[in-house]
């Protein structure tokens, strides 16, 4: 068995003993540290000379990688926590996501960033947020989100090696130490991975052995499929009422057509029901534009959509505070039960 | 040019870079062919003396598939060969710094020209990117025009303390010159240029200047007595003309003119994006 955490990391180890062009920059990397999640361990006794642990300077380290990615390197930014995303916010998207298009399609910017989200730790407003959606739909901006399912490690390796473009690579803090591909979750569960058109990011599917044809949809990514998956078994077993789940590893961009996979609309031509799941704020959030699109597809056919998020609000220290203020299991069983 | 965006030939922007060319010229006559520039939204100067076409940036002005990035980028976002330029003040710099440290890391001997201004120094990534070109030792020029005015706001009510020390603060070594002369920028240019390449570590070159345009096309709050003393004292083009007999400088001027004419009309004759 192997955690999300040792599967990244084992990524990372292979990938730089394959392919000498690719740099590790980030804060604190150096062992026997390795980084404030350890996704990072080990990593500078190996390869010392392509590690480079940083000051401070979220803005300086991802600008730095966009100019050796622009040179023909292929760099790895870690950013500490996904909180401080916002600090390196205009090399972002005013520098490094433009200029492929901005120069002509001249140049290509291989770079990877990084990032641990989430919350469910005591850590605070400004260290347990979940702000990838403010960087959802920059253009020339993929942003890709691990889970346990499948194979996180090749993602974050196909990010890194197949990409000439910038990534941006989501992995929630609490998915860290869950096991990929869970047994215990396929005593229950059929997964079926997916190719999504146009990427080298799968999403899943995910359905309750044997059961009866479902009459909702239920569409995650990252830490929240475990919950969703949660869910889906008390509804089935509880209230009888029965989901697919898609996960999704790819949330930006959404350039296919049709604007969902096909497998994903013909599944909602069945169910007439889409409940999106998320982790980050409610308002204005990745759910609103997948049901958007949806509906934008489907018409008449989609008869009721549903959001679960967290709070419009900052996310509380408080244990007490912090649960109620992010979604959950009960969130979404309350929420498919209201619309189905 | 200046007159042209009135006449509807351009659409956009531009940045004026009169009163400033010696800086250009200077510098990037002593870098290597190789050598990568780094500017900013002032950047006409700079890509003209990298060798930059000059059809190619009346093209791009002009929107039109003819020119350097085919109307995508306009006048400040531009990049041939191993120049590029961006719009957002400081946002090249740290990218300046990895360009040079992935120059070393391939050990392909090229370096870095980053050119920023006085304006830039309120952008606080600069100091972030001083901080690791030195730390990691990234082989990089600054050259930090300090044209004493950034857009209408004098370097004054802007910039405390100095200049130079900005860079050594950070051991960057750094010099500083007074002067609109090409030739006293060239000697200090390219011994600068010369010690980035042999030490493969950075160095910055503070140049006070003057522009004696507008910041854009029409924004200048400077009283024209100010203007027409600062170009009667620091024109670079008469400083350098009075080495020149009249012969020559009349025909070094109608041979620059008819090219820059003659790039005009190619330029406007081209075919419109479509």
């Amino acid at each position: 068995m192997t955690t999300v955490l040792e599967a990244l990391n084992r990524s990372l180890h292979q990938v730089m003993s394959d392919e000498p062009r690719v740099y590790l920059i980030g804060q604190d990397l150096l062992d026997p540290y390795g980084g404030a999640f350890k996704v990072s361990r080990g990593l500078s006794d190996a390869f010392p000379q392509r590690v480079l642990t940083s000051p401070i300077s979220e803005a300086g380290i991802v600008g730095l990688a966009a100019g050796m990615a622009l040179r023909g390197l292929l760099p790895v930014v870690e950013i500490m926590f996904g909180d401080f995303l916002t600090l390196a916010a205009d090399q972002i998207i005013n520098g490094l996501t433009k200029f492929r298009w901005m120069y002509n399609e001249q140049v290509d910017v291989p770079l990877v960033i990084r990032t641990p989200m989430g919350g469910r730790r005591g850590y605070g407003p400004t260290h347990s947020q979940t702000l990838e959606k403010h960087f959802l739909g920059v253009p020339g901006l993929r942003v890709l989100a691990a889970c346990a399912f499948g194979d996180p490690g090749q993602l974050l390796a196909d990010a890194i090696l197949k990409d000439n473009q910038p990534v941006l690579f989501i992995e929630n803090k609490l998915l860290y130490l869950q096991m990929v591909n869970d047994g215990k979750v396929f005593e229950e569960f059929d997964l079926t991975e997916m190719d999504l058109p146009g990427s080298y990011a799968p999403y899943y599917h995910l359905s309750l052995h044997a059961a009866p044809s479902p009459s909702l949809t239920v569409l995650t990514y990252g830490y929240m499929a475990g919950l969703a998956l949660q869910a889906v078994q008390q509804l089935a077993y509880q209230h009888e009422l029965f989901c697919e789940l898609y996960v999704v590893t790819q949330l930006a961009p959404f350039e296919h057509q049709p604007p969902l996979p096909e497998i994903m609309l013909s599944s909602l031509r069945q169910t007439h029901h889409l409940l999106t799941v998320e982790e980050g704020s409610f308002t204005l959030g990745w759910g609103a534009e997948m049901l958007a699109r949806a509906k934008e597809a489907l018409g008449p056919a989609l008869i009721s959509v549903g959001r679960v998020a967290a709070q419009d609000t900052p996310i509380p220290a408080s244990a007490v505070l912090e649960s109620d203020t992010l979604p959950g299991v009960e969130n979404i069983v309350q929420m498919a039960l209201t619309m189905v | 040019m200046l007159e042209e965006f009135s006449s509807g030939v351009f659409h956009g922007t531009t940045h004026t870079y009169l009163g400033q060319e010696a800086n250009a010229v200077a510098v990037l006559s002593g870098i290597s062919p190789d050598d990568i520039v780094f500017s900013n939204h002032r950047c006409h100067g700079h890509f003209l003396a990298y060798g930059g076409d000059v059809r190619a940036l009346f093209a791009e002005l002009m929107g039109k598939s003819t020119g350097v990035v085919a109307g995508r980028g306009g006048s400040q976002h531009i990049h041939w060969r191993n120049f590029y330029s961006n719009g957002v003040q400081g946002n090249s710099v740290p990218i300046a710094a990895g360009a040079a440290l992935a120059e070393k890391l391939l050990g392909r001997g090229n370096i870095v020209i980053c050119f920023i201004g006085d304006g830039t120094l309120g952008e606080g990534v600069i100091y972030e990117a001083f901080n690791i070109a030195s730390l990691w030792r990234a082989p990089i020029l600054y050259v930090l025009e300090n044209n004493r005015i950034a857009q209408t706001t004098p370097v004054e009510q802007a910039v405390a303390g100095d200049i130079r020390a900005r860079f050594t603060t950070f051991n960057i070594p750094a010099v500083e010159l007074d002067s609109s002369d090409v030739c006293d920028i060239q000697a200090l240019a390219d011994l600068l240029i010369e010690e980035v390449h042999r030490f493969q570590t950075p160095r910055a070159l503070v140049l006070h200047t003057y522009r004696f345009g507008p910041h854009s096309k029409g924004d200048d709050q400077r009283s024209l007595e100010l203007l027409q003393q600062l170009k009667i004292e620091r024109d670079p083009l008469t400083i350098q003309a009075a080495r020149l007999t009249k012969a020559d400088r009349t025909g070094v001027e109608k041979q620059v003119d008819e090219e820059i004419r003659a790039a005009f009309i190619q330029a406007k004759e081209d075919q419109n994006n479509s």
